[in-house]
């Protein structure tokens, strides 16, 4: 088992200098280390207020710190005005209608296939990866060999590096002939079972055999988390004590039960808050997913039927958008924002509660 | 857990731990599989005309030089908007004179960090793209620069805190105003950090191609102007990559190396800025 120093989660947002991926999103996730430096907020104020230059530079400083806030509210401006004559016009219809007809003069603007979509291959995609990057960092951690995990983790922080529209690439040359010729094939033969089972009302794997559609997409969304939740896991990981090990294998545990008892538990916290930061970077993903989802406004039940998500929409339609379907988009934009402030928020909630219960695992 | 059968439990922990290696691999082969076809694929695309020439008409001879122009430009941009601003937020929320508003700000910063791309797509086209001046390389700039806002500031506020108060003690001890130990004494001395968090920016903002597609466009030549439509290496990629030409997807591949050597060299950069101001262990 490799020693690592047991720097504990709470300090991870003040270490002196960004080291990369893995670094950068645990401190997004750090809420604890927000507080603490609050607390220290005071300094600056007792040594710095003499003289008119003084005082003019940190106005400045204050001006644009305060930008920030002023970008996030215009943020939501922009969208709700430019969302208004959707509202106006199609009201809820938006949320239970799938039918998008992009013509002109058209009132026909429902959301809901989109939505479906980013839901359906985000949540599938979280719930795969989810469970899988969590084994992996454990195994990186507390089996391997600290050097041979230092390339495994050089890898998968390359693999978290690479931009969206290469996976999206590698998903229509790659993934795509794979799945029309490989997965398909295997999977069709089961579809008159579930047939039999749900008398022929859930056609999960029934569909075209081109290879683009909910599946495609869901795998490309895996392979593209699965590096966040990976090194958030392991940074998790990591901050467990290693006495809460040894006392395990004190006690005659294998190293599996070690895992079970003295290092997931007290890691959960950033074990969930890394799958929920992944979900919300799933529900946004555009690029490599707008490649393989087939771009279909439909909603059926199918893992082999193309279809469409928020952002893909947005991606396509945006540009040449005009008068409602551009208000509708921006309305689908607005709903887009919400949905992953909700679960970036949840995320922060989850964490900070569950920090507060386990003493923040130190 | 059971004292039990303890045969049983080794081997019931060894063949999860076996598992669990298996999905390590497992994790790999996606990996593997993308760097093999990106180089086994993009070197083929490689060639004098690829790094000079521009978009041409099919037979014609063409290349993607406006292109990792475009993208250059883009991060020059995004740059030039990101970091005057990214280094006074910085320092201020290192060296904070009104912790609530600090508070506020680094929150917002961490939920700026989280909207996606495309939104920010969507915000800069509104109110930018659309009244003002259409499709344009400055538009795309604004863009990248919300996305690379709150990166750069946290490296940046890092970089600051990370040198000690007794410096600024010694700076205001000499009689100093505390604008100028901030600006002449802690600022350069956090430049090799502060670069760091840039780079680290740059990376990320190097492959978008979602917020450009609804900025800065794309375009088949060389830009002439911040007001003009721009090409960029993700965008270029994107309508490549869906072509019905083939030339263009082979050129789509080799564009593709070359975006992802220019962003892993962006990560290179900062692990060798670590290395070489931390030592051994900080890379």
């Amino acid at each position: 088992m490799g020693v690592s120093p047991m720097s504990s989660l709470k300090n991870t947002g003040e270490t002196p200098v960004p080291r990369g991926f893995s670094r950068t999103a645990m401190s997004t996730i750090g809420v604890t280390a927000a507080l603490s430096v609050a607390k220290s907020a005071d300094f600056g104020r007792q040594i710095r207020s003499h003289g008119r230059g003084d005082r003019i530079f940190n106005l400045i400083l204050a001006l644009s710190a305060g930008l920030v806030p002023l970008i996030m509210v215009m943020f939501l401006g922009v969208l709700l005005y430019g969302a208004w004559p959707a509202f106006h016009a199609l009201g809820f219809s938006i949320f239970t209608s799938t039918n998008w007809d992009p013509s002109d003069s058209s009132k026909d603007f429902g959301g809901l296939a989109f939505l479906y979509g980013t839901v359906t291959t985000s949540v599938l995609a979280l719930l795969i990866a989810g469970p899988v990057g969590i084994a992996v960092a454990a195994f990186l951690h507390e089996i391997l060999d600290s050097r041979v995990r230092g390339v495994v983790v050089f890898l998968i922080e390359t693999l978290a590096t690479i931009p969206s529209v290469v996976y999206g690439m590698w998903g229509l040359f790659v993934l795509k002939p794979f799945v029309s010729n490989v997965i398909q094939p295997h999977l069709k033969p089961l579809q008159p079972i579930l047939d039999k089972i749900f008398h022929g009302h859930f056609p999960l794997f029934n569909g075209p055999p081109i290879g683009i559609g909910m599946l495609t997409g869901t795998l490309i969304l895996i392979i593209m988390v699965l590096p966040i939740i990976v090194s958030i896991s392991l940074e998790a990981i990591r901050a467990v004590p290693n006495v809460y090990r040894e006392a395990a294998l004190g006690l005659g545990a294998t190293r599996w039960e070690m895992m079970r008892v003295a290092v997931l538990p007290v890691a959960r916290p950033g074990l969930f808050g890394g799958c929920i930061l992944a979900l919300g970077r799933a529900l946004g993903e555009t690029m490599a997913i707008t490649m393989v989802i087939g771009n279909t406004a439909q909603m059926k039940w199918s893992l082999f039927e193309p279809a469409d998500t928020i952002s893909s929409v947005i991606a396509n339609q945006y540009p040449e958008a005009s008068g409602l379907q551009f208000a509708a988009l921006t309305e689908l934009a607005l709903i887009l924002l919400i949905l992953t402030l909700a679960v970036n928020l949840l995320a922060r909630l989850i964490i900070s509660r569950m920090d507060r219960v386990t003493g923040g695992g130190s | 857990m059971s004292i039990g059968n303890a045969g049983y439990r080794r081997i019931k922990s060894n063949v999860i731990v076996i598992l669990m290696g298996l999905t390590v691999l497992a994790c790999l082969v996606p990996l593997a599989s993308l760097l093999y076809t990106l180089i086994s694929n993009g070197v083929g695309a490689l060639n004098f005309d690829f790094f000079t020439k521009v978009e041409g008409a099919i037979g014609e001879k063409s290349g993607v030089a406006h292109a990792i122009a475009g993208s250059l430009l883009h991060m020059l941009m995004s740059t030039i908007f990101a970091v005057p601003v990214g280094i006074a937020i910085g320092m201020f929320l290192a060296r904070p004179t009104h912790a609530r508003l600090a508070k506020t700000t680094r929150l917002l910063l961490d939920v700026l960090a989280g909207v996606p791309a495309i939104i920010i797509g969507v915000f800069i086209y509104t109110i930018v793209v659309r009244p003002f001046t259409g499709f344009s390389l400055l538009a795309g700039g604004m863009a990248l620069a919300l996305i690379m806002l709150p990166i750069f500031v946290r490296g940046t506020e890092q970089a600051i805190r990370a040198i000690p108060s007794s410096v600024d003690e010694a700076g205001l001890a000499l009689g100093l105003p505390g604008y100028r130990v901030l600006l002449r004494i802690v600022l350069p001395a956090a430049v090799p950090a502060v670069m760091t968090g840039l780079f680290l920016a740059l990376a990320r903002v190097g492959g978008e191609a979602a917020p450009l597609l609804l900025t800065s466009f794309g375009k088949g030549t060389w830009t002439t102007s911040p007001m003009d439509k721009t090409a960029s290496l993700p965008v270029l990629l994107f309508n490549y990559a869906k072509s019905a030409v083939e030339e263009q997807n082979k050129q789509a591949w080799g564009a593709a190396m070359v975006l992802v050597i220019i962003i892993l060299g962006f990560r290179m950069l900062t692990r060798l800025y670590n290395h070489w101001q931390y030592g051994q262990g900080a890379a």
